[in-house]
């Protein structure tokens, strides 16, 4: 039971926009390849998300950003971890990111980017092969 | 010592050594063991709360709501909160943090999800360990959410100061705990919900349990073990509505007077007891079935006497005294 360790992964939705469908399909997904998926809700503060992966330090973190506000909210989240120290937590992002936003948002260390329609499996694997600890 | 950074950082309240110390015991029996070896002798300063009730009875909306009421005293609360392990994938969905969103960015409240990983009786095998953490960590208060499945979560009993159920009105859930064995280890009942209507019959009801409890309690006196703690406690009870707050005064109250209760009658020494017995018999149990384990699957021995059970010259329940005794010898050659 213990042999094989546990991939926990933390579910978040940031930002303003109320539809969490994509992101709880998601986390289901997961739970199914066999991980422990904690899922925060809606309305996640870059401070609460921070938190949340403090307390609950989990392996892989998937922010889900329909609203467009990624330009705005993973620079935020990805600083307080910076200044928290924590750089062993796989950071990816669910939602429609244009091209060119990728490669200011992968500088930032962010990685695995799901527009809508990506396959499941795509992101289950991704997590699996690119977890930093 | 391996983890002594951590465990320094630990004693210092660092939050992330906390959380890390809880990802590692719950990954893994040898660093539990090492960790908890370094950290027992600061133990014992927390209170624990523990919840249990059905799913959906509202276990993480009334944590949520005492969280808010403890937070106004003052106190530094550290929620462990268990679901269940998926036992056909492995998985989890740990989704109780999510009623308590409004304390995420607190700086004495830290919350932590924990799936059961198959273990049976409502808490993680780990659990116990990261209770202990948190008490390090500077705790006041440890509340535990346990698994809510229904079945026999009996085990928060032997780590919980104060055990508090919730039902809600309506559900056959009274008649459900009975049977579970639940209705021994309750010191608070909580009727959820009261918003709903029909709490007042709940209460009712509940109260005809507990008659028929007491009576059964008399008759079975030499059954005393489970009872230790509640001998001369009878249980209280509230209806709440963990969305408003609604009663939450009167439960604070009951709390209060529960622990109380266990610290002026001296029935916390004998809880402190049950509790070191029952945790060293769940930590005997693990190495024991480890050792028996590896016996199986390394001695040479054993291929014949299962050859002997097949052809009925030897019986399981012989065979398994000869493996005792092979454990024994093993245990002389290691000491
Ligand atoms: N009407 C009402 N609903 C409540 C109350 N407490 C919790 N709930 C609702 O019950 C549902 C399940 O709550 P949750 O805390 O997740 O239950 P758990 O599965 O026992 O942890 C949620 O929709 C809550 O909003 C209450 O006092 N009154
Ligand atoms: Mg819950």
């Amino acid at each position: 039971m213990e042999k094989k360790r546990k991939i926990k992964v933390l579910v978040c939705k940031p930002g303003l926009d109320g539809h969490d469908r994509g992101a709880k399909v998601i986390a289901r997904a997961l739970r199914d390849a066999g991980m422990e998926v904690i899922y925060t809700g809606l309305h996640q503060t870059p401070d609460d998300i921070v938190n949340t992966i403090i307390q609950e330090d989990p392996d892989a973190i998937l922010l889900s950003i329909l609203s467009g506000a990624h330009n705005a909210l993973c620079p935020a989240i990805m600083e307080k971890l910076k200044a928290k120290k924590i750089n062993d937590v796989l950071v990816s992002v669910g939602g429609i990111i244009p091209e060119e936003d990728k490669k200011f948002l992968k500088e930032l260390g962010l990685d695995g980017f799901y527009g809508p329609g990506t396959e499941l499996k795509t992101i289950v694997e991704f997590v699996k092969n690119n977890l930093k600890r | 010592m391996q983890y002594s950074d951590l465990i320094n950082k630990l004693i210092q309240k660092e939050t992330r050594a906390a959380a890390r110390l809880i990802t590692l015991v719950e990954n893994d029996i040898n660093a539990a063991e090492q960790v908890i070896n370094s950290i027992y002798k600061y133990t014992g300063n927390a209170y624990i709360l523990g919840i249990t009730g059905a799913p959906g009875t509202g276990k993480s909306t009334f944590i949520s709501t005492l969280i808010k009421n403890f937070l106004e005293k003052g106190k530094k609360i550290g929620i462990i909160c268990v679901d269940p392990t998926s036992p056909i994938t492995g998985g989890a969905l740990l989704g109780d943090r999510i009623r308590m969103k409004q304390y995420f960015s607190l700086d004495n409240v830290f919350i932590r999800s924990m799936a059961n990983r198959g273990q049976l009786g409502g808490l993680a095998r780990a659990t116990e360990d990261a209770i202990k953490i948190l008490d390090v960590y500077g705790c006041d208060l440890i509340i535990v959410e346990t698994v809510g499945v229904g079945q026999s979560e009996v085990d928060i009993f032997k780590s919980a100061h104060t055990v508090i159920v919730l039902l809600v009105p309506g559900l056959g859930d009274a008649i459900q705990a009975i049977k579970a064995g639940i209705m021994e280890i309750t010191d608070i009942f909580v009727i959820n919900k009261m918003d709903l209507g029909g709490a007042d019959k709940k209460v009712a009801e509940i109260i005809q349990m507990l008659e028929l409890k007491m009576n059964y309690k008399y008759e079975s006196q030499e059954n005393s073990e489970i009872y230790a703690k509640i001998e001369q406690w009878t249980p209280e009870i509230v209806k709440v509505n963990s969305i408003t707050g609604e009663n939450f005064n009167i439960l604070l109250d009951m709390i209060n007077k529960h622990e109380k209760f266990l610290k002026n009658t001296g029935i916390i020494s004998n809880y402190l007891k049950n509790r070191i017995k029952s945790e060293t018999m769940q930590i005997l149990k693990h190495k024991l079935t480890k050792k028996v384990e590896d016996l199986l699957y390394s001695n040479k021995n054993i291929e014949n006497y299962i050859d002997k059970v097949m052809e009925k010259s030897l019986d399981p329940y012989s065979m398994a005294n000869l493996i005792i005794e092979m454990l024994g010898i093993e245990k002389k050659r290691d000491f």
